[in-house]
């Protein structure tokens, strides 16, 4: 390879058309041509398209027939092609970094609306690449080598199905679960759209699979605590709250929960969204991954306000016998794993539909949210699939809300997609149990997707009933007779353009999706980004919809925004293939933009030692001088521009760089 | 001032939370000035107050700076290190008679491309407020009157006696 420092600077200046993205705004060729008379610029193009194979080719040939050693490209985002045109650079056998990007797409030709200044603005960029390129140094690429085993935070169907590829792959994972069974959200349902496939049965056998594979170690009742680490080599530290059961030890028998002293299940039964009543000594529900009991601190008698007491007659232990499985002094333990690549599928929560009064959930008792309803209707939910009601009748006539905290200014703005085709699922599954009336009031009717619309069709011939319109109000205030003892829904039906009162039994709100409350946290720890609706952000759109900021760290499911299942999985498993690519390489290149001392200049000072996050700074004593650790530098400069002898540089941001840069932009040659 | 003088800002983005803020703004065809230039480092940590005196005395009109909110900071806390130089920093280009608004830090998330518009175009319209700064023009000045300056000595250096070159110096400086 060529590393001319030292050689007379030949310089290539490209600027791409985009097709008519940048070309429409930026006079291409005027560039190319005020750029060609700087100093060290030897050739200068503008072609249609610089990232495809002939704009590539045009660099490649470039490089050995007018001998360029620099090279400047005008395009888009750094941040999407500065890795094809690096090929490119050393694919023309010069050294990738003797390269600069400019970035006249999304800073310039999309966010401005005068030719003239767009072709001002991307002449100076430009002239600046110019200026700091003819700096630029050889450098190379570091290859760190990347941990085989995977780790993977939330065991929701998207968690299981990445586990689960992955472990097939024969790579070994972690699969970190909050709660004590895996499932999810999924594992609640009862049919699924469009198909009304069972979801258990399409889950559990999944379910007990990844339990029981010997790829994968489950971790359930935990919680990552912290994460340290880069790319390929990341220690997680995962906190595993203690159940009070010795998980290798309990074989789900059962026993403890029929023989504890609270004869009747008394508690809030989270599974079972507070429909059903659940014992201080539980399993979740019956298919439950791994089949553990778990006894719940805050309402087991043995304990008061969470601390152990011992006033309780423990009949539960007597209960396991010989097995010995239940241990009040369990204690929370914190628990090092090493793995190369993270996989995010912490999903959803279901909007809270309190948050809307004038809709009357919490006030009217037979107001129920869309997942109460999938317990409600469910066979092995709290009444055993018949639709009852809290005041323990069976509705004859049902409404359905749409966009409950979707669609709305107010809560959330975003469309939760799914709601349009649960609703009607639920309208199905309402029908089939209880035979009652059945309206939807929605805004959009939205169900693309395969067989959704079909399924909508079958729901219009079904009889169900469906009305154009965001619903004002729910109210027990009667205005006739016939709404008397009922809820009535007050809503504006734009279709036949009069605002209609139907009074109904029942009300289900299709509550929609959104980031779970602890998103934010959970953004922190694996240092990743959030939309600004709090999802967490992909690194591109369409491009890398499954990557995140940070090297190493996929995101999978419902985290990363609104979704079904099929698409769920789907996502799921590009981030298993994602993770393998990673793994399977072996090892990462990293990009060499570290930081290092310049001996003889440093003056042993130790400003940058405590500045550095990573300690990669330490002070050799005997030489009196700063030494920087590579394997540790993350190169963000922070030490470089705190250095008072400047002894400290960045590679490819070094200060000359920076400050030709600097000159550039404001320079008017 | 004239009506086509039009200020000019340099930036200075870190690469995860305000560049990729206005590469969305970009892709989301957000309309904003085109009087910034923006400038890529890895982090705000990196931003050498020595870039944004450079700028200043190289023509910018004005200075802008763009990080990972608190917390936020891909590197963990090189936003922190760009906040307390910054401080330190807008209040000496104050006492050095430069107007603080010409400097301006700003937290700006990757999500936040709308932000990239509102900081820029509010910041353009304060600095077309406080018209150009002008500092290479002074520059100049100064050095045109140190050339008058130097010049005027050679010539009072020439008339007087060596032994009296001093007081020279002293009416040279009354000139």
């Amino acid at each position: 390879m060529d590393n001319r420092d030292s050689q007379e600077i030949r310089i290539g200046f490209y600027i791409c058309h985009c097709g008519s993205n940048i070309a429409a705004m930026v006079d291409c060729p005027a560039v190319a041509k005020a750029i060609g008379k700087l100093a060290g610029v030897v050739l200068t193009r503008d072609y249609k398209y610089m990232c495809s194979d002939p704009g590539q080719e045009l660099i490649r040939k470039d490089i050995a027939e007018f001998k360029l050693n620099r090279v400047v490209v005008a395009s888009c985002s750094p941040l999407l092609h500065e890795k094809t045109f690096r090929g490119a650079v050393e694919a023309g056998g010069l050294n990738p970094f003797y390269f600069h990007m400019v970035n006249i797409r999304e800073h310039d030709a999309w966010v401005h609306t005068d030719k003239a200044e767009a072709t001002e603005k991307a002449c100076a960029l430009s002239r600046a690449a110019i200026r700091r390129v003819a700096k630029h140094k050889a450098l190379e690429v570091k290859r760190v080598s990347v941990h085989p085993d995977v780790l993977v935070v939330g065991g929701g169907i998207a968690g299981i199905h990445a586990a689960m590829t992955i472990a097939n792959a024969g790579r070994k994972v972690y699969l970190v679960e909050r709660e004590p069974s895996i499932g999810g959200h999924m594992a609640k349902f009862d049919k699924t759209f469009p198909t009304l496939d069972c979801a258990a049965c399409i889950l559990t056998p999944k379910m007990s699979e990844a339990g029981s594979h010997p790829n994968i170690t489950l971790m359930t009742y935990s919680e990552v605590a912290k994460m340290d680490g880069y790319v390929g080599n990341y220690t997680v530290t995962i906190k595993r709250k203690p159940r009070y059961i010795k998980e290798d030890v309990c074989t789900g028998c059962q026993e403890c929960i029929a023989n504890c002293v609270y004869k009747e299940p008394k508690f809030r039964d989270e599974f079972n969204e507070g429909l059903g009543k659940r014992k201080p000594v539980y399993i979740p529900f019956p298919q439950a991954t791994p089949q553990v009991v778990a006894i719940d601190s805050r309402t087991c008698l043995n304990f008061k306000g969470g601390v152990l007491t011992d006033m309780c007659k423990k009949s539960c232990v007597a209960a396991c016998g010989e097995k010995q499985a239940i241990d009040f002094t369990q204690q929370e333990i914190l628990q090092e794993v090493k793995v190369g690549a993270i996989i995010i599928a912490t999903g959803f929560q279901p909007f809270d539909a309190a948050r809307i009064p004038q809709y009357g959930y919490g006030r009217y008792p037979n107001v129920y949210t869309a997942l109460e309803i999938e317990r409600l209707v469910n066979a092995s939910g709290p009444t055993s699939g018949h639709v009852i009601m809290r005041d323990g009748t069976e509705p004859k006539s049902i409404g359905i809300i749409h966009c409950v905290g979707s669609r709305d200014q107010k809560t959330n703005r975003w469309c939760s997609k799914v709601c349009c085709m649960y609703s009607l699922k639920l309208a199905h599954l309402l029908k089939e149990h209880t035979g009652a009336e059945i309206y939807n009031f929605y805004i959009d009717m939205r169900t693309p997707g395969k067989g959704y619309e079909e399924f909508y069709d079958k729901l219009l011939e079904e009889g169900v009933h469906f009305i154009r319109g965001r619903v004002g109000e729910v109210t027990d205030w009667a205005a006739s007779p016939e709404e008397e003892g009922k809820l009535v829904v007050r809503v504006e039906d734009t279709l036949a353009g009069y605002v209609r009162r139907i009074p109904f039994d029942m009300v289900v709100l299709a509550t929609g999706l959104e980031p779970k409350s602890d998103a934010q946290d959970v953004r922190r720890l694996f240092n990743m980004s959030c939309g600004s609706e709090g999802f967490f952000l992909e690194r591109h759109p369409k491009l890398a919809p499954v990557s995140t900021f940070s090297d190493g760290i996929y995101i999978a499911g419902c985290c990363q925004g609104p979704r079904d299942i099929p698409d769920t999985v789907a996502q799921a498993g590009a981030a298993a293939a994602e993770v393998l690519v990673l793994v399977d390489k072996g090892y990462i290149e990293q990009e060499p933009n570290t930081a290092f001392i310049l001996d003889e200049e440093c003056c042993g000072c130790k400003s940058c030692i405590p500045l550095c996050p990573y300690t990669a700074i330490t002070f050799d004593a005997t030489r009196k001088k700063a030494v920087i650790n590579e394997a540790l530098c993350k190169g963000c400069g922070t030490c470089v521009a705190a250095c008072p002898s400047g002894s400290i540089v960045q590679n490819l941001f070094e200060d000359d760089e920076i400050f030709s840069e600097i000159e550039g932009v404001l320079a008017h040659d | 001032m004239t009506n086509d003088w039009s200020p000019r800002i340099v930036a200075f983005f870190c690469n995860w939370c305000t560049y990729t803020a206005a590469d969305l703004a970009g892709v989301s065809r957000l309309k904003y000035a085109s009087n910034v230039r923006v400038i890529r480092l890895m982090c705000s940590g990196r931003v050498d107050p020595q870039f944004v005196l450079d700028a200043l005395a190289k023509g910018a009109d004005a200075v802008l700076i763009g990080g990972c909110h608190p917390f936020d900071c891909h590197y963990v806390e090189g936003n922190y290190k760009c906040l307390r130089r910054f401080q330190l920093l807008k209040r000496m280009v104050q006492e050095l008679g430069i107007e603080g608004d010409r400097l301006r830090l700003e937290w700006i998330s990757a999500a936040e491309g709308d932000k990239v518009r509102t900081v820029i175009n509010e910041m353009s319209a304060t600095i077309r407020r406080l018209g150009p700064l002008g500092i290479p023009a002074k520059v100049e000045e100064w050095d045109r009157e140190m050339e008058q300056f130097a010049a005027g000595i050679e010539v009072l250096e020439s008339q007087a006696e060596p032994c009296e070159s001093h007081a020279g110096v002293r009416e040279g400086a009354n000139v």
